[in-house]
């Protein structure tokens, strides 16, 4: 039903395939009705990141456990050109080497993890849904498979992201410490800058947290949107005799284009979000 | 773009995910690369070693050779000595043999001249008293004259 073809000759319009697209599987079954609902969960974001999460980490728990130090294979040479790269990231911007031991194998995972989930646009947009619409025997049943291009799934790492910075907060400048700094940074230590100073902080951990999550959604779902847009030209195939094989040619020379950006696209904000949160943890090392 | 509880799974997935890595992905992988650094800070320091063993080792080569030269030429140098000296020895030896040989021989000359001495003073007294037996045969009796040539033998 929602392949690109398919929506173009039945009944859905272009604005109700990309709707459609765009509708999580979760556990009730139907589009989720309010903005913010806890008793629902997104089925197909939680499978995609696990598998790739999965698929990521046993590819480089397999290299790790036959890990030698005298010449290394190609798979261990490239897994530790990534290793070297983040532990050196990891060193320049949190400078505790007792939390790097567990901060830098986070980044680690961040980056492959992120890379993994976005790397789930390269696949043809209608392909997996096609094949769960034909495996359920619904034609109507929704599955999105870029987990990072879920709100949910970006604001679950970020929100990760903000409670070790509290953990570490706490752990480096006490509790104590924390509260005083909470109250007298960034304006200075006097009682009626107490409210301004703490209203910032707290206005500071939100737009981090939220910008954190937010810039990789917003380009991972722009991404999957523009397939989307240039899925619906293939589709126009059938159409009107002139337009038609046109179209199909522009979603050839678009769909090539706009995949190789992506590769770009989604390298970088893996790094973007694996290097942001190394800021934001360093960050909460320093004291103000 | 709703929000829901995927957002807590995925927060819980994340962790679990770090855990893993930090676990069993980092540690092997950073111990490998520390062990690698190792082993090569211990191949260049051999090397270095080695260079400095090389060196001194050229060096005390040429020590031994030079302490051989000088040696084998001092052998030589005695050795010329010694052949110097046994040549000496031999001459001097020759010349002792030698003054020997010729003191004998003298001895043995005046022997044999001493022999012939007496050899010739028997025979010239004989040849003497021949000489007066016969002139003597006419006229003088040789026993009444025995003591008188007998002094004459004496004095030749």
């Amino acid at each position: 039903m929602a392949t690109g073809h398919e929506a173009a000759t039945n009944a859905p319009n272009a604005g109700e395939y990309v709707v459609h697209h765009l509708t999580q599987l979760n556990t009730t079954g139907h589009a989720q009705s309010s903005i913010v609902d806890f008793s629902v969960l997104n089925v197909d974001t939680i499978f995609f990141s696990i598998l790739t999460g999965i698929v990521g980490l046993y590819f480089m728990w397999r290299i790790a456990r036959g890990a030698t130090s005298g010449v290394p294979g190609r798979a261990q040479a490239a897994l530790e050109i990534l290793l070297e790269m983040v532990a050196n990231q990891a060193k320049s911007i949190v400078h505790s080497e007792q939390s790097r031991r567990y901060v830098a194998p986070l980044a680690l995972t961040v980056f492959v993890w992120v890379f993994l989930m976005n790397s789930m646009d390269f696949l043809p947009v209608d392909l997996l849904p096609m094949i769960w619409q034909k495996i359920t025997g619904n034609p109507h049943a929704f599955l999105r498979v870029v987990p990072t291009a879920d709100l949910n799934g970006t604001l679950g790492m970020s929100l990760g992201v903000l409670l070790l910075c509290f953990w570490y907060n706490v752990k480096v400048k006490g509790f104590g410490g924390w509260v005083h700094e909470l109250f007298t940074a960034p304006f200075g230590n006097h009682p009626l800058l107490y409210l301004p100073n703490f209203l910032m902080q707290v206005i500071e951990f939100i737009a981090k947290t939220v910008s954190h999550g937010m810039r990789l959604f917003g380009n991972m779902y722009a991404g999957e949107l523009v397939f989307l847009l240039i899925a619906l030209m293939g589709a126009a195939f059938g159409g009107s005799a002139l337009a038609g094989p046109l179209l199909w040619i522009g979603h050839v020379v678009a769909g090539t284009g706009w995949a190789l950006f992506h590769i770009f696209i989604v390298t970088l904000q893996a790094f973007i979000f694996m290097m942001l949160t190394l800021v934001y943890i360093g960050q909460a090392h320093e004291g103000h | 773009m709703n929000l829901n509880s995927t957002l807590v799974a995925q927060l819980v997935v994340f962790f679990i995910l770090a855990w893993f890595t930090m676990k069993f992905v980092w540690p092997p992988i950073m111990k490998a690369l520390d062990e690698r650094a190792a082993k090569i800070a211990e191949g260049l320091a051999a090397a270095e070693r080695g260079r400095q063993d090389l060196d001194l080792a050229s060096k005390r080569s040429a020590d031994v050779l030079r302490d051989g030269k000088t040696k084998a030429s001092e052998i030589v140098l005695q050795a010329e000595k010694r052949a110097h000296q046994i040549i000496d020895e031999a001459k001097a030896q020759a010349r002792i043999e030698a003054e020997k040989v010729i003191a004998e021989a003298k001895v043995d000359i005046e022997h044999e001249a001493m022999r012939a001495k007496e050899a010739l003073r028997e025979r010239v007294a004989e040849l003497a008293v021949a000489g007066a037996e016969r002139i003597l045969r006419r006229e003088i009796d040789a026993k009444v004259h025995a003591d008188l040539l007998a002094t004459i033998k004496q004095d030749l």
